[in-house]
């Protein structure tokens, strides 16, 4: 019996895999999608996948995508696990997102600035109408947008701007080399870097749900988008050997700035503080996330009221990872034979008392 | 329920899409929840929300009121923090253009129906006129108490305790309330209410208005009212009274020392400069000078 249930889940899986690739594929008779056209024309999936997949590599990813039949975390999950195979050379210095070339930058705490607002490509204020052209498969490629040469200003950061009148709480900078949360387990209490870290790699949906909590009470939060920014860093590192930092390549990053309301304590001013957000690509909404979930994380720090769901640290560092979460919760389909069958037998023992007991008062 | 399609207006509108997109039914539907909202002054009603094309948080409350109560000769402004060219206000402007194909302007005094988020003009509304606010939460007590089971009694109670306390511990501790935006108002003697997060400086502007004020939350689903001529007081004690704040300074183009200004970046090194938020009342004052 034990015999041939084993050789059938061999085959099974087998078959299993056979179907899926076939699944993977659709309709034979329609051209298969490329990596290259995920990765032009899904951009914004592959950023995501990067972004939860703590690994960039647009290619990579796209095939991730591909592979997974469009299921991110799933494409998430293959890029982790190949990323984990990989030799870890060292940490970059600090990205300086202070001299991104900057595709996309707002600010909503001033109606002008530096460097200006620049839009860039947003969905922001499109109308969602169904565009049913776009359904045509050969649509021509559309008219470019118009370009204005940079006029060669920087774009200083808001919270810096703020820190000279001395209104934005002071972060003191740190050459410490950061944790490394992919070869050392999280301890709680985490320090920030490490929170930062995990929210990095965490769900876009898991930390929308949280920062919006925060919003609707959930955390008392009063934040303002200092500053949003997309555009391309580039990334140095200082290999010791050398005794100087060399630049490898530029990315692009997604930062978002939040400026939020702080009453004061016994020891400091009532000022702003930041919650912090920086994604992989263009992840705007994980980027604004993940800075409310990094502000409320800081409430216990700050003095203030705690309680929140989003304001627990254990909580939502424990449980934004969406590739172990998707892991344990899908995992309850996997054979638990024998401990249903120890339920079983508890179970049936403890009715077994209660009716003999419930017989026994019967007869007294 | 008929499936017919009910084209309130007939040309100038999009195709395939009803007179300022909402069906005729939908707007039936919100121009009774404002109704409510109109004779319970403050109170909010519960609507039936749509899904609308822009996200949640742009608007889309005061969107589906505005859609609600205009027709083909209104006159339509639309505002965010003041000013007519901000990209929000652009885009729901053009929004309307496109779905209903109304007039538009950018002068106070020319609209029959104004939507802002932020902002109540500075010029002084009239009766006739009406001004619709996004609204992003409704609910004024939501900080204090973020279950909205729980609020609603408390508004059938009349019990604000909880923000006279705030108020109250603000006082004590930092010796002002410490609120400047979204600032709680009575309306009507009775019920709380959220005046949408102006600054608080626009408060007293709600007071009596001539105009009729309505407030739409779409996300929240939540709509509320303020008749013209409707008593709305800033909540505050005998001994701190109200105190709105606005910038020490004068518009460095049309020069007012009345309005609400805006604080702009000239550069890096600490450069300020003070501008109107209501962009229309600043230009009026420099085409006067």
């Amino acid at each position: 019996m034990a015999y041939v249930a084993v050789k059938g889940g061999e085959q099974a899986i087998g078959n299993a895999h056979a179907w899926l690739d076939e699944a993977r594929r659709g309709d034979a008779a329609l051209p298969a999608v490329s990596v290259r056209q995920i990765e032009e024309q899904l951009s914004l999936a592959v950023d995501r996948v990067m972004a939860e997949g703590a690994c960039h590599d647009r290619s990579l990813a796209a095939l991730a995508i591909k592979q997974a039949r469009g299921d991110l975390i799933e494409a998430a999950f293959l890029l982790r696990a190949y990323r984990t195979t990989l030799p870890r050379f060292g940490a970059s210095l600090p990205l300086d997102t202070g001299a991104m070339r900057v595709r996309r930058r707002v600010s909503a705490t001033y109606k002008d600035l530096p460097g200006g607002q620049v839009l860039g490509p947003t969905f922001d204020y499109t109308h969602r109408l169904l565009e049913f052209a776009l359904a045509a498969d050969e649509g021509e490629p559309p008219v470019p947008a118009p370009e204005v040469p940079a006029d060669g200003a920087t774009a200083p950061r808001v919270t810096g701007l703020l820190a000279q009148e001395g209104l934005m709480a002071d972060e003191p900078p740190s050459d410490a080399e950061p944790g490394d949360l992919t070869r050392e387990p999280l301890e709680i209490p985490a320090d920030r870097p490490l929170r930062l870290q995990a929210l990095a790699r965490g769900d876009e949906g898991f930390l929308l749900g949280l920062g919006y909590s925060t919003q609707r009470g959930y955390g008392n939060a009063h934040p303002f988008v200092g500053e949003l920014r997309m555009g391309e860093v580039a990334v140095e590192i200082a290999p010791p050997e050398l005794g100087f930092a060399v630049e490898i390549g530029d990315i692009l990053v997604t930062e978002c700035q939040m400026v939020n309301q702080f009453a004061g304590s016994r020891h400091e001013p009532p000022q702003f503080t930041r919650g912090y957000g920086l994604v992989f690509g263009q992840g705007e909404r994980k980027a604004m996330a993940m800075a409310l979930v990094d502000r409320a994380l800081r409430s216990a720090e700050l003095g203030e009221e705690t309680g929140a769901p989003a304001q627990d640290a254990e909580f939502v560092l424990y449980h934004c990872d969406n590739v172990e979460a998707t892991g344990f919760v899908e995992h309850l389909k996997l054979p638990h034979y024998v401990d249903f069958q120890s339920e079983l037998e508890k179970l049936r023992s403890l009715r077994a008392a209660v009716a003999a007991g419930a017989e026994r008062e019967a007869a007294e | 329920m008929s499936a017919a399609p009910q084209d309130a207006a007939g040309g100038g509108t999009l195709a395939g899409y009803n007179f300022a997109y909402l069906d005729e039914d939908t707007k039936r539907m919100i121009r009774r929840a404002l109704l409510k909202a109109v004779a319970i002054p403050g109170h909010q009603v519960p609507f039936g929300s749509r899904e609308m094309p822009l996200p949640y948080g742009w608007g889309t409350g005061g969107i589906q009121v505005t859609a609600s109560v205009i027709g083909p000769d209104d006159t339509l402004k639309v505002i965010d923090q003041g000013a007519d060219d901000t990209t929000n206000a652009v885009s729901i402007r053009r929004f309307f253009g496109r779905v209903a194909g109304v007039a538009t302007t950018e002068r106070t005094a020319e609209a029959t129906v104004i939507q802002t988020r932020h902002r109540i003009p500075e010029t002084p509304l009239r009766e006739g006129q009406i001004l619709v606010y996004q609204v992003p939460m409704p609910e004024p007590l939501f900080r204090l108490e973020p279950r909205v089971a729980e609020t609603r009694r408390l508004h059938a109670l009349g019990d604000y305790g909880l923000m006279h306390v705030k108020l109250y511990e603000d006082i004590a501790r930092r010796g002002e309330v410490t609120i400047s935006y979204n600032y709680p108002v009575m309306v009507n003697g009775r019920y709380l209410m959220s005046p949408s997060p102006i600054p608080a400086f626009d408060n007293p502007k709600m007071d009596r208005m001539p105009a009729l004020q309505l407030f739409g939350a779409g996300r929240e689903k939540r709509i509320y009212a303020v008749p013209p001529y409707t008593a709305v007081r800033s909540l505050d004690f005998e001994d701190h009274p109200f105190r709105p704040n606005r910038a020490d300074a004068a518009c460095a183009l049309c020069g007012s020392r009345d309005s609400y200004l805006d604080e702009v970046v000239t550069d890096d090194r600490g450069g300020r400069r003070f501008l109107c938020s209501d962009t229309d009342y600043c230009e009026r004052r420099r085409a006067e000078q």
